[in-house]
């Protein structure tokens, strides 16, 4: 709460005082974050071709840093997002460290659904974090709904994570942006979640990219043991990271 | 058969070819009954805007209970005349009586139509109809008209017994029933709501604040009522009664007992922005009413220290949300005491939502990897497997077009089906990376002691 308070309120005093944030746990991307991931905001979390799951856990992974524990996170998800990556699973949440009674889903049948729920969420005292996750390129999500989300998400003191898959990046008023793809494990004891993850957009400060591993007991992000990835470079343009593959799928 | 048809010498039951050779030109419709059924049932709808409870007395006939209504209307007479006027006004042919049990008043309606029946005076006003005014079965009827009794009260001089041996006993009650003596309450066609407030209009509405303020001052009606009481109502219903007869009902439902006025106009508010189908005012609505259901005892309760305070406004949420998408599409996870993957955990609609006994189980110790996906298909996908261990993990596989080549896999996981429900083959699960680092749930449907050649589907994917 206390948290949530001190978020609002530096939302409203933009510029004067520094914006509360939530660390994330992996070292490299804290520093360039300017310490965490900023609360009471908007970040985007683009999904490559073929890691949609992927992108889903590291959205709910960056919602659960922003999470207060005692409020609910509110997952908004688009009908034909389930039908082609799969529904969200109650067992899966809880194996990525949260507790599942305190997860609402809404199921909205499409895009502007997705929004309208995902603000009506926002206004809620009871909701610390809302994942909003639509499907493909849509014209609702323009700069002004992002905006609009932003200052809400101000407002309201909640973080929003919207979560875009078969989209392509188009300017927004959002804090962050991500774009995620699954990582390989390294080898021996594998099957984390962990994530490739190039920051490419940051306004207030640099980009980078990273391999990051969640870990699901502490519920932090956590730099992996194979720091060879690391080195990937992450100025490339997002478009060719799509494949043409599964966008027509 | 209207007045015109038959003053031309028509009547139900006369041969079709008969009437033709009367009446030449004579227009022929094909009886429709259901369309009939329909249509009394709109009337019925609109007869509400009288009493609540209306019954159905197909198929050309309607009960109103008007007991405790009709001093709203300027007494049982203004009532009765007002109902009549309305209904004709809207090219009906309306016959309507009203008596103190509903038998009398239908032998009324169809045999001597604009009685009004003062108290207890049934007996007398009946007595001289004709025995088929008894709503009885047509052989009775014709019996009754064999040994020579021709009116009600020749019926009723009888005595008890002897009509009891011939007709049984139904017909007594029938009788009494009809002679105003007794009387069964009629089978309304809605429940009676809990409780309920209306307001009428003298002008239609047609305004969207309007309704909406309407709608807000009656939720303080009912409010205060169920406050008086100790209850909330978890559903409740706006009716909107049209001036020119259409009726439309609107419910919403409440995860808990309410009685907060705002909270049922804004539920009603976010219900009537989301219809596919708009309320349609028309010429206006000159009726508004307002019924709770399902009221439930609400203590009125002390704020908890921290976490309810949250709970409570998430519940609040989920009952915007359900008014405006549908309960359907506001879900909460649950867990079950199964071992079935795709069982053990369901989404529930988060207002019927129960905490349930069988708690969260982990599947992965504090060193493991997640064992149960972030995403599962509602419906496995199936995957074409290129290559495999025998009995053990795929090494090749082809899953919506695309080739994956396994570097880890882990497995197998075997879950056998409940045998007790249904028929299933054995699953072996395995968990697998691919090149990429994408991670798969896939199994194996059958394992290879049951079946020669068992399918491979893709059951979730993990972050």
């Amino acid at each position: 709460m206390q948290a949530a308070i001190k978020a609002c309120f530096s939302g409203l005093l933009e510029g004067t005082a520094e914006a509360a944030r939530a660390p994330l746990g992996h070292a490299p991307a804290d520093a360039c974050l300017g310490g965490g991931l900023r609360l009471a905001s908007l970040h985007e979390v683009f999904s490559e071709g073929g890691s949609e799951a992927a992108a889903s856990g590291f959205a709910l992974a960056l919602a659960l840093r922003a999470l207060d524990r005692r409020k609910w996170l509110m997952w908004v998800r688009q009908d034909f997002s389930a039908l082609e990556n799969g529904e969200i699973h109650g067992s899966g949440l809880l194996e990525l460290g949260i507790d599942p009674g305190g997860v609402l889903m809404v199921r909205a049948p499409d895009a502007l659904a997705v929004l309208r729920a995902g603000a009506e969420g926002l206004a809620c005292k009871g909701v610390g974090a809302v994942i909003i996750e639509a499907w493909g390129k849509s014209r609702v999500f323009d700069l002004a709904a992002s905006r609009r989300l932003t200052l809400a998400a101000q407002r309201y003191g909640v973080t929003v994570i919207a979560l875009r898959f078969g989209a392509e990046p188009e300017p927004s008023a959002a804090e962050t942006r991500w774009l995620v793809k699954a990582a390989p494990s390294h080898t021996e004891d594998w099957g984390a979640p962990i994530f490739d993850a190039a920051l490419t957009r940051n306004r207030h400060g640099g980009c980078g990219h990273w391999v990051m591993e969640w870990d699901c007991n502490n519920g932090t992000f956590s730099e992996t043991h194979s720091g060879a990835l690391a080195a990937a470079p992450f100025d490339r343009p997002a478009a060719t990271a799509v494949e043409g593959l599964r966008q027509a799928g | 058969m209207d007045a015109k048809a038959a003053r031309r010498g028509l009547h139900p039951g006369k041969a079709l070819a008969d009437a033709r050779a009367m009446i030449p030109d004579l227009a022929v419709i094909r009886a429709n009954a259901a369309a009939d059924a329909k249509l009394l049932e709109a009337i019925a709808d609109w007869c509400e805007r009288y009493t609540p409870l209306v019954a159905l007395d197909s198929p050309d006939g309607l009960f109103l209970d008007i007991t405790g209504a009709a001093h709203l209307f300027g007494g049982e007479e203004a009532m009765a005349k007002e109902i009549h006027h309305a209904i004709s006004a809207q090219g009906f042919a309306v016959c309507l009586a009203l008596a103190g049990t509903a038998e009398a008043a239908r032998a009324l309606a169809r045999y001597a139509p604009g009685a009004i029946v003062a108290q207890s005076g049934e007996a007398e006003a009946v007595a001289h109809l004709p025995t088929e005014a008894l709503n009885a079965d047509p052989y009775i009827i014709h019996a009754l008209r064999r040994a020579g009794l021709r009116t009600i009260a020749q019926v009723a001089a009888r005595k008890r017994h002897e009509l009891a041996a011939r007709f049984g006993g139904d017909f007594i009650t029938l009788l009494d029933c009809t002679l105003g003596r007794g009387g069964k309450p009629i089978a309304p066609r809605t429940p009676l709501p809990d409780l309920m407030a209306e307001r009428r209009f003298a002008e239609p509405v047609v305004m969207e604040d309007v309704i909406a303020e309407t709608i807000l001052s009656l939720g303080k009606s009912l409010a205060s009522v169920l406050e008086n009481r100790g209850e909330g109502a978890r559903v409740l219903e706006a009716a909107f009664f049209r001036a020119d007869g259409e009726m439309r009902r609107i419910a919403i439902q409440t995860a808990r007992p309410t009685r907060d006025a705002a909270i049922i106009a804004r539920l009603f508010r976010e219900k009537l922005d989301a219809l596919p189908d708009p309320l349609d005012p028309g010429f206006g609505f000159d009726l508004i009413r307002l019924s709770a259901n399902l009221a439930q005892g609400l203590q009125a309760e002390t704020a908890g220290l921290d976490t309810n305070v949250f709970d409570a406004e998430v519940e609040l949420l989920v009952d915007r949300l359900a008014a405006r998408f549908g309960a359907h599409r506001v879900m909460r996870f649950q867990p079950q005491d199964t071992h079935i993957p795709e069982a053990a955990s369901v989404a529930v609609p988060a207002q019927h939502y129960e905490s349930s006994k069988s708690p969260w189980r982990k599947q992965r110790s504090a060193s493991e990897a997640p064992r149960r996906p972030l995403r599962l298909f509602a419906n496995p996908e199936p995957v074409e497997m290129l290559a495999q261990m025998p009995d053990g993990p795929p090494l090749r596989f082809r899953w919506r077009r695309a080739l994956h080549h396994v570097v880890c896999a882990e497995g197998p996981e075997r879950i056998a089906m409940e045998w007790w429900r249904r028929q299933e083959p054995t699953r072996d699960y395995f968990r697998v990376e691919d090149e990429r680092g994408r991670r798969f749930w896939l199994y194996r449907d059958g394992i290879p002691r049951e079946m020669a050649h068992p399918r491979w589907y893709v059951h979730g994917l993990f972050a």
